[in-house]
């Protein structure tokens, strides 16, 4: 039987000593595709993905992947099969070299040893790991044991692979490979669904993504489809100085700007940019003039398409900039 | 050409064990801890003994305290240390059952006890005649005491967070078992306060097997302590299964 959707959840709710983590999502992922679950810290993104892959007992709700209702007896472990998990933090065996974890994962799958020797070959030289397979995991860069861990998720050529935030703490390069790998797999067929707090990585990788705050999907859809709730959007970008963002802040130029363009919101991103977004279109003089006026040398000012950034600022609430701080962090 | 041909839970399985025989049990400072620990014990009452007699009485409790401190100290801590590094998580996520997972997790420390128990054995085999020891019955106490003592490692590991704690709180069960179990001082000659305690550990049962194996000597009937520890085996394993589910799938 050929199921359209993979991965069905419903009305899916974790609770933890009274505490809603997880509160009553549904959600459907279609054979084939990539979706992602995009959302600050304390979300409920892991939570969710702890349930799918039966690391975590649902408080209510339903979950069937691959036609397998966990609800009934033995379904977990068929559905646990076809599934590969790449979780937030690598954790492979520190002391075994990277083809002794690969074939170790691979075991676990029930996969013989020239069979599991054989596929562990090809991901090493796949993931461009060939020189390090015979390197204890210790030994690896935090990019490499990432690589690996995400190798050990595949190794059973899984239907469905979760990846819990998979290119946080990473050097770029090594996070521009991950991706790259990631959209590899989805071509060759495996379903992705990711959980991040990358909006641009969401925006690169996937087609369909669901927000989610506080334990709840605030809105999920096609990428093209949630873009289309930003259409409405004038968005005026400013390049400052350095620091010009903090200056602009402190000489609260935002409540200057609001007081004589009242239709507007005013997002700082980083050092140096500000951004004034409106509903009404803009002209930019004035509003360059105000930033003149309070001697912020303005370096570039154009008007933007919105952003998925900008439609999940104005779904969420969530700024941009907390996301931001959230992932410098874990990198800490 | 194949010979064998296991089914994927077989397969699972066998390399969880060999994994850890490998990693943990077979790494020079665990093996030299397991011929040194069961060889200091063997010959510290083994000097003390004036006669070959006092050896074959002492013996029992040296098999048992070997098996003991091998067992429970290696599961307790590699467990708690998978946990804190989050690599047991990969286990638990593995298409094969909780049971089976759990058999291939103590298979280990089930064989490493097994090997500190014949230690002692293998000393006192060039000072004192074995002859008159019951080979089958010896073995089979062997294996179920390593069996319960893995298990109640397996329970302690379920009940901590940290390699310190599994630790302490495995020697805050092993040091009472070993004075109340009968092997130093006799079940009869306990006082009757401490007696009730000393039938609800595993380990009273394990003694009075190996005592009754090697001196002829046990104080309850042998096919009673061989049941009652099978269903030690089985109580602490359901129990330990049990808490994993309950403590660790949230």
């Amino acid at each position: 039987m050929v199921h359209l959707f993979i991965i069905e959840a419903e009305g899916l709710t974790k609770n933890f000593n009274g505490f809603t983590a997880v509160d009553g999502i549904s959600f459907r992922v279609a054979q084939g595709e990539i979706f992602a679950f995009l959302g600050p810290n304390g979300a409920g993104k892991t939570t969710t993905i702890n349930m799918l892959t039966g690391l975590a007992r649902i408080s209510a709700g339903t979950i069937r992947l691959g036609g397998w209702d966990y609800a009934l007896k033995g379904s977990l472990k068929k559905a646990q099969q076809r599934m590969g998990i790449v979780p937030d933090e690598s954790n492979l065996y520190e002391e075994l070299d990277g083809f002794n974890n690969l074939c170790f994962c691979a075991s676990l799958y029930g996969m013989g040893k020239p069979e599991r020797e054989k596929r562990a070959q090809e991901l090493l030289k796949q993931f461009n790991l060939e020189a390090a397979g015979k390197r204890p995991f210790r030994a690896y860069s935090k990019g490499m044991k990432r690589k690996l861990t995400l190798a050990a998720g595949i190794i059973h050529q899984p239907e469905v692979l979760f990846l819990d935030e998979p290119t946080t703490g990473i050097d770029v390069e090594s996070a521009r490979q991950i991706r790259s790998l990631i959209q590899q797999l989805n071509k060759a067929g495996t379903t992705i669904f990711l959980t991040t707090h990358y909006i641009e990585e969401a925006e690169r990788l996937c087609r369909r993504l669901a927000f989610i705050v506080e334990g709840r999907i605030v809105r999920q859809g096609g990428l093209a489809e949630l873009m289309e709730e930003g259409q409405g959007d004038y968005i005026v970008q400013f390049i400052l100085d350095d620091g010009g963002a903090k200056h602009a802040v402190e000489q609260e130029l935002p409540a200057a700007l609001a007081a004589r363009f009242p239709h507007t919101e005013i997002n700082i991103h980083g050092d140096r940019e500000v951004r004034v977004t409106s509903s009404v279109p803009l002209e930019l003089a004035p509003l360059i003039e105000i930033f003149s006026n309070y001697h912020l040398p303005v370096f570039e000012a154009k008007i933007m398409r919105p952003t998925l950034e900008d439609v999940f600022v104005r779904i969420t609430g969530i700024e941009a900039a907390r996301l931001k701080k959230e992932k410098e962090g874990k990198k800490g | 050409m194949k010979l064998i041909n296991l089914s994927p839970w077989m397969i699972a399985t066998f390399n969880i064990l060999k994994k850890d025989m490998k990693t943990y049990y077979l790494k020079p400072p665990n093996i030299s801890w397991g011929l040194i620990f069961p060889f200091a014990w063997t010959l510290m009452f083994f000097l003390r003994s004036q006669t070959p007699m006092q050896i074959q009485d002492v013996l029992p409790g040296v098999i048992a305290m070997s098996v003991l401190f091998g067992t429970t100290s290696m599961l307790a801590v590699t467990i708690t240390f998978e946990r804190r590094q989050r690599s047991f998580e990969r286990l638990l996520l593995a298409p094969i059952s909780l049971n089976a997972l759990m058999l291939a997790k103590t298979s280990g420390a089930i064989l490493f006890g097994v090997f500190n128990a014949f230690i002692p054995v293998i000393f006192a085999s060039f000072l004192v005649d074995l002859s008159g020891v019951g080979w089958l019955s010896l073995s089979a106490g062997i294996v179920l005491i390593a069996i319960t003592s893995t298990f109640l490692g397996l329970l302690i590991a379920v009940s901590v967070k940290e390699v310190f704690e599994a630790q302490t709180f495995s020697n805050f069960f092993r040091f009472p078992m070993i004075f109340l179990c009968g092997l130093f001082i006799p079940l009869a000659e306990l006082p009757l306060a401490l007696r009730p305690i000393s039938y609800i550990l595993p380990l009273t049962y394990g003694a009075d097997i190996l005592k009754w194996s090697i001196n002829d000597g046990g104080y309850l009937p042998v096919s009673l302590s061989f049941a009652l520890l099978a269903a030690f085996s089985v109580a602490l394993f359901v129990l330990s299964t049990y808490n994993i589910k309950t403590k660790w799938i949230h």
